[in-house]
């Protein structure tokens, strides 16, 4: 009887368990422990969190039971939930999927870590990453790769994968990701979860470990839009120790999750239904567009002419970032340091190198060539002109529609190991997503069908700022369709 | 053949804010190692750079005291390069939109003769910490306070042309700086550090010569020792028949010689780029205005303006204005005494003397503007003579109270009483005929015999006018 | 300009990355290829356009100039693989 009510509760996503919570269905250290159990029994195989932290998490859920008691309980205080091991967490090993922080202990909290504790939240763990956020299959993690639930020989996607991997296989209820490239959305899309990277400057990046400042942005990976909006609600706002974060309020996501989409009109980019695109998953995206459509949307072909260039100009502009934010893992004051080195050359060139995977390398190589001397202009500096050139597609689509919407990736989950070996085959992975992290707008994936078993997500990218629209437009597609119920068949969650 | 020497100076002043360039870490000088080294100072990961405004308004003031263009939109850019001193792995820096653009720089040379200096630009950047090579046998130890101390980088056009010009261009920088308040200019500390750029051509040639930088110079003296001497150098190469490598230089003052950094030449590509952590720093009109309502009178205005208003020569306003305390100081005394010359010729000489030779900054005088002023006033009103009061000035150095008071306690009031004087002569004439036959017989020597007999008898105090009067009356007779 | 196996050298030291003889082949094709699907940028036509370091159009906002950190040096030379003194080691720098 105990283990049924508890089975239930595993199947609860955020605000449901808010509602248990607060009836009393069961404690926050019953949920928690339930929540332990499974990781137990399933991580090992699915490899989805690189720490567990249960001690703490149990204190933690402690905490909110006796705050539930006494009635002073804040809303979605005692739900479990797990980090992505990018997010800085006082005490708790940080690694960013890297044998470079293999030995970093933080001795302090990200922003979104502190909001999140603040809300009373219970962290289960960190979960597991492309090294430093690096890759769209979580392959390249030195705790070695996630496997996709919804079948073990397909990738979750990335670099968010553990994130990903944990919430679809209900080894937490909800997770916190990044995206850089489309890091939260292609996982998102892979596992037949809502994920949501907001508007550049919305949530803070003050201890989030940095691949490329100008694209980073945190964001979530939950079951359900609402989901979203209980926890995008909580992350958001201003920070004043990140130079970038934007000082503006953050509007009540809830409020509006239920809004009418009469009038709405949708763009459909041309390029994104375009050769590349697998024919199963465009019959699954066009079928969603027109429950929009019933809704009373319309729906109109746009052109973003310079989207083919998108991957270009990241693919230089990323690795250049990052090539100078890496800079700082050289084994002087943490991190991994080579054994015995014989000088200082030998000690940053040997922890570097050993420190660091393959795909890290090439891309700080990349990036590197992209600055240096002679290539400056030609790399850099015109990876920034076309950025601007895609910024510009966007506000002049943005002048005709007031949402773009589209296939997050042209197909479903790939096998592990099947794009390893080619670099640039990976990053066209991102071709769909990687546009609106240069143009820093929010973008949505929500699940929107099925092929062959396997997930397919559809990608809803706003205005600048327009994250409550997003989550109203993913939630009222989520009462219409059942497609973000449907979930693996991993034992003992159906 | 004589040869002309091309000086650019880029100059880093540690501008005095209370906290770091990007961090609220202390920037105090002197704390025990890593204890004003925090999170983001030791780039841990995850952390982030916010830019401190009074840095921003600091080097606004010294564009607006210069006379440059501000820049509205500035942009900080990441300089890369592996350092263990360098946390980050890139220095955050300004390159190709610095905070401060073209401005000058008037110069005054020994000869009192001045020339204006162009400035290139100046810019914001942090500084880096500190490795201590001596320390220990196998390693070298880092100590991350300074790191990310803001700088001000201000950058001179090529256009000193000699030592002593570098040398004038620096101490006015030197002056400015204390003026705004920006810095505490203190080079043994390293709050102000030197490049510099040197070159060398034949007299009349238009083409610069190939130029060295000489790395980190820390005091005037060898700002002025390492051009002489590194300039001495290139000509012999060239009048030996060889060519001057570009390179960087280090002056080691124990040997009074530059040598090769080669550990540094090798090919530095720096890979500058926008920092993306940081958007564009905008500073408009009103910002402008309100950090203009802040400058002090600037040297050069002062120095116009003690001539115009004190008569004071070129010369004199020029030393009085160069250092903002000692002209304060000068216009102190001069509030209770009305006499600018006098005044002006005890703080520049007896005065100045006094805290040179007791290392002492002017704020820390022994004797106070208004001390001196008394003391100046008795000259003026004939209570002393000029060298009297040298004697009673020692005794307020020494503490022994105000002017008023050592000249009661020691009787040193100046003898101005015509009957006792002329009985004092008198006497002293009675005593020596044979001068006084001299004297009478051409000899007009003598008569500083008398004086000089008249003031020991009176132990300085009559009152040497009227000695001169008096004497020269008696002795014609 | 064909990325040779000295640029690879040439990137990899400015890095500050050891690579062995078989890593260095591999990241010279493997860059080579990266670079070719990034110069398709270059067949379109920026002239006159701004260059955009940034999604968003905002300008750096300044911090008060007040001293917030407080020392945490026992916490953090913690972290560091090797320290003395309060300092960091690394090997012997010859300047």
């Amino acid at each position: 009887m105990a283990t049924e009510k508890m089975n239930d509760a595993l199947k609860q996503g955020v605000a449901d368990l808010a509602r248990s919570l607060a009836r009393k269905d069961f404690t926050s250290v019953e949920l928690t422990s339930a929540y332990l159990d499974r990781i137990n029994r399933h991580n090992p195989d699915l490899n989805a969190y690189v720490t567990v932290t249960g001690e703490q998490a149990l204190a933690q859920a402690a905490a909110a039971d006796k705050a539930r008691a006494g009635g002073t309980a804040l809303p979605y205080a005692g739900i479990p939930f797990a980090h992505k091991d990018i997010f800085c967490t006082s005490g708790v090993r940080t690694a960013c999927g890297s044998r470079m922080l293999d030995n970093f202990i933080s001795p302090y909290d990200a922003t979104v870590v502190e909001k999140m504790n603040k809300a009373g939240m219970v962290m289960l763990g960190k979960t597991n990453m492309d090294e430093f956020a690096m890759g769209s299959s979580t392959e390249t993690s030195w705790y070695g790769p996630t496997l996709n639930p919804w079948n073990r020989a397909l990738v979750p996607g990335g670099s968010s994968g553990g994130s990903a991997s944990a919430v679809a296989a209900h080894l937490c209820p909800a997770a916190t990701a990044t995206d850089t490239g489309g890091s939260i959305r292609q996982p998102a899309s892979f596992c037949g979860l809502t994920g949501i990277k907001p508007t550049y400057g919305r949530v803070s990046r003050w201890g989030m470990i940095a691949f490329a400042s100008s694209l980073d942005q945190a964001g979530v990976l939950t079951r359900s839009a609402e989901d979203a909006a209980i926890l995008m609600q909580m992350m958001s706002g201003f920070d004043p120790k990140d130079s970038t974060s934007v000082d503006l309020p953050v509007p009540d996501y809830l409020a509006t999750l239920d809004q009418p989409l009469k009038g709405l009109r949708i763009g459909l980019p041309k390029q994104h239904f375009a050769q590349g695109l697998n024919p199963e998953v465009e019959k699954q995206i066009r079928a969603a567009l027109t429950e929009f459509e019933k809704q009373g949307a319309t729906l109109k072909e746009i052109s973003l002419d310079n989207s083919h260039l998108s991957v270009s100009a990241y693919y230089v502009i990323a690795p250049a970032e990052a090539s100078a934010n890496l800079s700082r893992y050289d084994g002087v004051r943490f991190g991994y340091r080579c054994d015995k080195p014989a000088d200082l050359e030998d000690m940053y060139k040997r922890s570097r190198a050993e420190g660091f995977g393959a795909e890290v390398k090439r891309r700080i190589m990349v990036g590197t060539y992209a600055l240096s001397a002679g290539y400056y202009d030609a790399y850099y500096i015109k990876a920034q002109k076309v950025r601007r050139l895609i910024k510009d597609d966007f506000e002049r689509a943005f002048r005709e529609v007031d949402v773009i919407m589209g296939p997050t990736s042209p197909h479903t989950a790939f096998p592990l190991g099947s794009k390893t070996k080619d670099p640039v085959t990976m990053y066209l992975e991102d071709i769909y997503t990687i546009a609106v992290n240069l143009a820093g707008l929010p973008g949505l994936s929500v699940p929107a069908g099925m092929v062959n078993g396997l997930p397919v997500g559809l990608q809803i990218v706003g205005r600048d700022f327009s994250e409550a629209q997003l989550l109203n437009l993913a939630h009222r597609f989520q009462q219409a369709t059942d497609w973000h119920t449907r979930t693996p068949g991993v034992e003992g969650s159906n | 053949m004589a040869w002309e020497t091309v000086i650019g100076l880029e100059v880093h002043v540690q501008l005095a804010t209370k906290s770091k360039l990007f961090s609220g870490s202390a920037t105090a000088f002197g704390a025990e190692p890593n204890t004003q080294a925090n999170i983001f100072d030791l780039a841990l990961p995850g952390t982030l750079p916010v830019l401190n405004g009074e840095a921003v308004r600091m080097a606004v003031k010294f564009g607006l005291a210069i006379g440059a263009h501000i820049g509205r939109k500035s942009v900080f850019d990441r300089k890369n390069y592996f350092y263990p001193d360098l946390p980050k792995g890139f220095q955050t820096s300004q390159l190709d939109y610095p905070i401060v653009g073209k401005g000058s720089l008037l110069i005054t040379l020994d000869d009192g003769s001045t020339r204006t200096i162009g400035v290139t630009r100046a810019h914001l950047e942090e500084d880096a910490g500190k490795s201590l090579h001596e320390l220990f046998p196998n390693d070298t130890g880092i100590d991350l306070n300074r790191a990310g101390t803001p700088l001000l980088e201000i950058v001179s056009e090529p256009e000193l042309r000699s030592a002593k010009e570098a040398v004038a261009y620096l101490k006015k920088l030197h002056s400015l700086i204390l003026y705004l308040g920006i810095s505490d200019g203190d080079m043994s500390q390293g709050s102000m550090r030197c490049d510099a750029n040197v070159s060398v051509r034949r007299q009349g040639d238009s083409k610069f010569g190939t130029r060295t930088e000489i790395k980190n110079i820390n005091s005037f003296r060898f700002v002025e020792k390492a051009i002489l001497i590194e300039a001495r150098r290139q000509i012999d190469i060239i009048e030996d028949g060889g060519r001057i490598i570009q390179e960087t230089r280090l002056y080691d003052p124990d040997r009074n010689e530059t040598r090769s950094m080669r550990s540094k030449e090798v090919a530095n590509d720096y890979r500058y780029f926008p920092e993306p952590d940081l958007l564009p720093v905008v500073v408009d009109e009103s910002f402008i205005a309100a950090v203009k309502a802040t400058l002090p009178e600037l040297p050069d205005i002062k120095s116009k303006r003690f001539q115009s208003q004190y008569g004071l020569s070129n010369y004199d306003a020029e030393v009085l204005s160069a250092d903002r305390a000692t002209a304060d100081f000068f216009e102190a005394v001069l509030k209770d005494c009305d006499d600018a010359k006098l005044s002006a010729n005890w703080v520049m000489g007896d005065l100045q003397s006094v805290l040179n030779k007791a290392e002492l900054d002017i704020s820390h005088s022994p004797v106070s503007a208004s001390a001196l002023a008394g003391l100046i006033s008795r000259i003026k009103d004939n209570t002393i003579s000029g060298k009297i009061a040298k004697t009673v000035f020692e005794a307020m150095v020494n503490g022994e109270g105000s002017a008023d008071a050592i000249i009661t306690s020691q009787g040193l009031k100046q003898v101005t009483d015509s009957g006792a004087i002329e009985k004092l002569i008198d006497g002293i004439i009675a005593a020596n005929p044979k001068q006084v036959e001299q004297y009478r017989s051409g000899q007009e020597k003598v008569f500083a015999f008398f004086v000089g007999q008249v003031m020991k008898e009176s132990k300085g105090k009559a009152n040497p006018a009227q000695v001169n009067d008096i004497l020269l009356n008696k002795l014609k007779k | 300009m064909a990325l040779e196996l000295k640029d690879i050298e040439n990137i990899a030291h400015l890095a500050r990355l050891q690579l062995s003889p078989a890593e260095k082949s591999e990241a010279l094709s493997s860059i080579a290829n990266i670079l070719a699907m990034i110069d398709q940028m270059q067949a379109v036509d920026t002239t006159g356009v701004e260059p955009l370091a940034h999604g968003f159009d905002a300008s750096q906002r300044l911090r008060d100039d007040v001293v917030t950190e407080t020392s945490q040096r026992e916490l953090l030379l913690k972290l560091a693989p090797s320290t003395d003194q309060g300092l960091f080691l690394v090997p012997k720098v010859l300047e």
